[in-house]
């Protein structure tokens, strides 16, 4: 049977009707075989066969590294470039706001190299412990191997994060402005293990800790912290270290600034003084307003941020259910609570937490919103162990001034617009 | 805390009667020759220093050679690379300089990290020699040594304070108002009226491109 056309567009009329109203799709089948393919009886997702349900994929890989499937190919690092003069002598940065959970993916791991990536041979690394020390000794990777091992979950954070904020809001993105951050497991040997194998002499309180790298990478670290808690790492999530994260040693200082975990790292020597390195004089040290400065704020201090929605991922469904998502840490040790602003730090909820928490690692928190479509000035405020609370950008300047560069954990404001953007900003 | 316990037993396996016995046997002593090659750290307090000597002249030379195309033939920069001299008072400006002579504490460094990271593309080229005539040349920079001849060596080399030694405190943070002990999150008015945005990181404009977006 052959309907008229007035009569099919009638019905097609009522069939959307149907639909608007929640309705169950009509069951004429006589509708079903002559609907035109512009007909809407559905989510095309659903209705049309899809290629790769109706036909044979790519078989395994043999011999090959997996990579992340090619429509997530934005998710990459990201580099300023006006930040620093030579590439070599620079920073990349997690792109936190594609990421979920605590933990970084190796590939997506902020990078800082002071003279490019050393790219060590694993055969030929030796690690040199000497100084006041019973005996000087060397060991290879295969020695390490050998002591007794243990794994921890750490963030590892640039005391360099979010530097570029402390006059205000300046990169507009939270990969540029929080992405000196990463979080990984890592296997390794206790650092303590390795120095007792060479014996401490009387008098000996700092290491110097140095890299294999051009320049020589090579910080001042109190004993007291190496005997604590400092791992010499191999693994990270697994795998061997990437090259750019150390391969194939590195130093892990939990807690503590980025700087001092040492990539590709050759040496340890014992002494009884700091030894004043470029990279805890010049750099690495907070310029107060008085003209005085820090030197030695080693600990990372009680700080979160709001992953997203962030500037880079804004809010595209529109009002309704919106989930903010983000990440709390502190050099402390645990984060033990987060807050939520809406309103530019006026009123305060609480967000929840959920998965792991351990000790020196990011902390996944979430706030179940409803989003009316109006304009938000959202923020998020941590609190540690230690009961310190995260303080506001304004506490921060009048304690600190503008011009410290380094340990800037001032919380963070995202304006929400009604089209649903996001924007780093100020507020009063 | 760390605990004391652990330093000493660590002190006793050396200190004691059986110094030559490691805990696992793993490793192996390391020669003199060994060391020597790779111990090239100095300390403020001079430990390090290698025997060595180089003048003001000597290091200008060097210096105009290997350095000054990235630092500027004053030392003031080229660029975004770094300035070596100048910015002496201005470190309670608004725009500070923090150079060798305006805001490091130690000459050591000065010494140290030249002979282990510079020049950027060579590092570890430099002789002693040679190492220290570009720390002389260096200081006579910044106008702390005013003489061409000058002679910097391990003999004199303590001699030499910089201007800023006395610039630096250790780490205070937890003294901050703000970490005051037992404070407790406020959760509702903490701040008078509504928020006010005063300030935009769009209207600064120095966000590269990519990484997702509204568009
Ligand atoms: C190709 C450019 C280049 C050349 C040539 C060069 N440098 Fe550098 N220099 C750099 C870079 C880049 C840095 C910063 C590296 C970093 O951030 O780790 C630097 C840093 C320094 C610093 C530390 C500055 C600070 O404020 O912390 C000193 C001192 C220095 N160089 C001295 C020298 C000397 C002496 C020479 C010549 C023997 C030299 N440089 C040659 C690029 C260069």
């Amino acid at each position: 049977m052959i309907l008229p056309r007035k009569s099919f567009r009638l019905s097609r009329r009522r069939l959307l009707k149907g639909l608007a109203a929640g309705g169950v799709l009509g069951a004429s089948s006589a509708r079903a075989a002559e609907a035109p393919a512009e007909a809407p009886a559905g989510d095309p997702a659903i209705l049309e066969p899809r290629p790769w349900s109706t036909s044979l994929g790519p078989g395994v890989e043999d011999g090959s590294y997996g990579v992340p499937a090619p429509q997530e190919a934005h998710v990459v690092r990201r580099t300023v470039p006006w930040l620093t003069a030579d590439p070599a002598a620079s920073v990349s940065f997690t792109p936190l706001h594609e990421l979920d959970g605590i933990i970084t993916p190796n590939g997506l791991c902020f990078e800082r190299h002071h003279s490019g990536i050393a790219e060590v041979e694993p055969d030929g690394h030796r690690l040199m412990i000497h100084g006041l020390v019973g005996r000087p000794l060397i060991f290879t990777m295969r020695d390490l191997l050998r002591f007794p091992r243990e794994s921890h979950v750490c963030f590892l954070e640039c005391a360099a994060n979010t530097g570029m904020e402390w006059r205000g809001a300046q990169l507009d993105g939270v990969q540029f402005t929080h992405g000196m951050l990463h979080c990984v497991e890592y296997v390794g040997v206790p650092l303590r293990h390795v120095l007792a194998e060479a014996g401490l002499r009387a008098g000996a309180s700092w290491l110097l800790v140095e890299g294999a790298d051009g320049a020589g990478m090579s910080r001042s670290l109190p004993l007291a912290k190496a005997l604590e808690d400092c791992l010499i790492a191999f693994r990270m999530n697994g795998e061997a270290l990437r090259p750019e994260q150390g391969y194939p040693l590195r130093l892990v200082v939990p807690g503590w600034e980025g700087n001092l975990w040492i990539k590709w790292l050759r040496r340890i020597e014992v002494g009884d003084a700091p030894w004043g390195q470029r990279e805890e004089t010049s750099r690495y040290t907070e310029l107060l307003p008085d003209g005085r400065a820090r030197r030695h704020s080693f600990e990372m201090e009680v700080k979160s941020v709001v992953t997203s929605p962030s500037p880079q991922a804004p809010v595209r469904h529109g009002k309704g259910p919106l989930v903010i998502s983000g990440l709390a840490w502190s050099g402390a040790g645990r984060a033990t609570r987060v807050d939520v602003s809406l309103d530019g730090g006026r009123d305060w909820r609480p967000a929840r937490f959920s998965g792991p928490d351990l000790r020196f690692a990011l902390r996944r928190f979430y706030l179940d919103a409803e989003w009316d479509g109006s304009e938000w000035l959202i923020q998020s405020r941590a609190m540690d162990e230690a009961g310190r609370i995260q303080p506001t950008r304004r506490q921060l300047q009048a304690a600190r001034g503008v011009n410290s560069i380094y340990h800037n954990n001032a919380i963070q404001t995202w304006r929400l617009a009604p089209d649903g953007s996001l924007e780093n900003v100020d507020v009063e | 805390m760390w605990s004391r316990g652990v330093l000493l037993a660590l002190l006793l396996t050396a200190g004691g009667a059986r110094a030559e016995e490691s805990p696992l046997g793993l490793g192996r002593e390391a020669t003199e020759a060994e060391v020597a090659a790779w111990d090239i750290d100095v300390r403020p307090d001079g430990q390090g220093l290698p025997e060595g000597r180089g003048t003001v002249e000597e290091g200008g030379l060097l210096y105009d050679d290997l350095c000054a195309a990235c630092h500027g033939d004053f030392g003031e920069g080229a660029g975004r690379w770094a300035a070596l001299a100048g910015g002496r008072g201005t470190l309670t400006h608004r725009d500070p300089l923090k150079t060798i002579g305006s805001y490091w504490p130690h000459l050591s460094t000065v010494f140290d990290y030249t002979r282990r990271a510079m020049p950027f593309h060579a590092p570890r080229s430099l002789t002693d020699d040679e190492a220290y005539a570009i720390t002389a040349y260096v200081l006579y920079l910044n106008d702390l040594v005013e003489d061409e001849g000058f002679e910097l060596s391990r003999a004199n080399f303590m001699d030499f304070a910089l201007p800023n030694a006395g610039g630096f405190i250790e780490d205070d943070r937890w003294s901050e108002p703000h970490y005051a002990p037992g404070l407790e999150p406020c959760m509702s008015d903490c701040l008078p009226g509504e928020a006010k945005v005063i300030g935009r990181a769009r209207a600064v404009g120095v966000t590269p491109d990519g990484g997702g977006g509204f568009e």
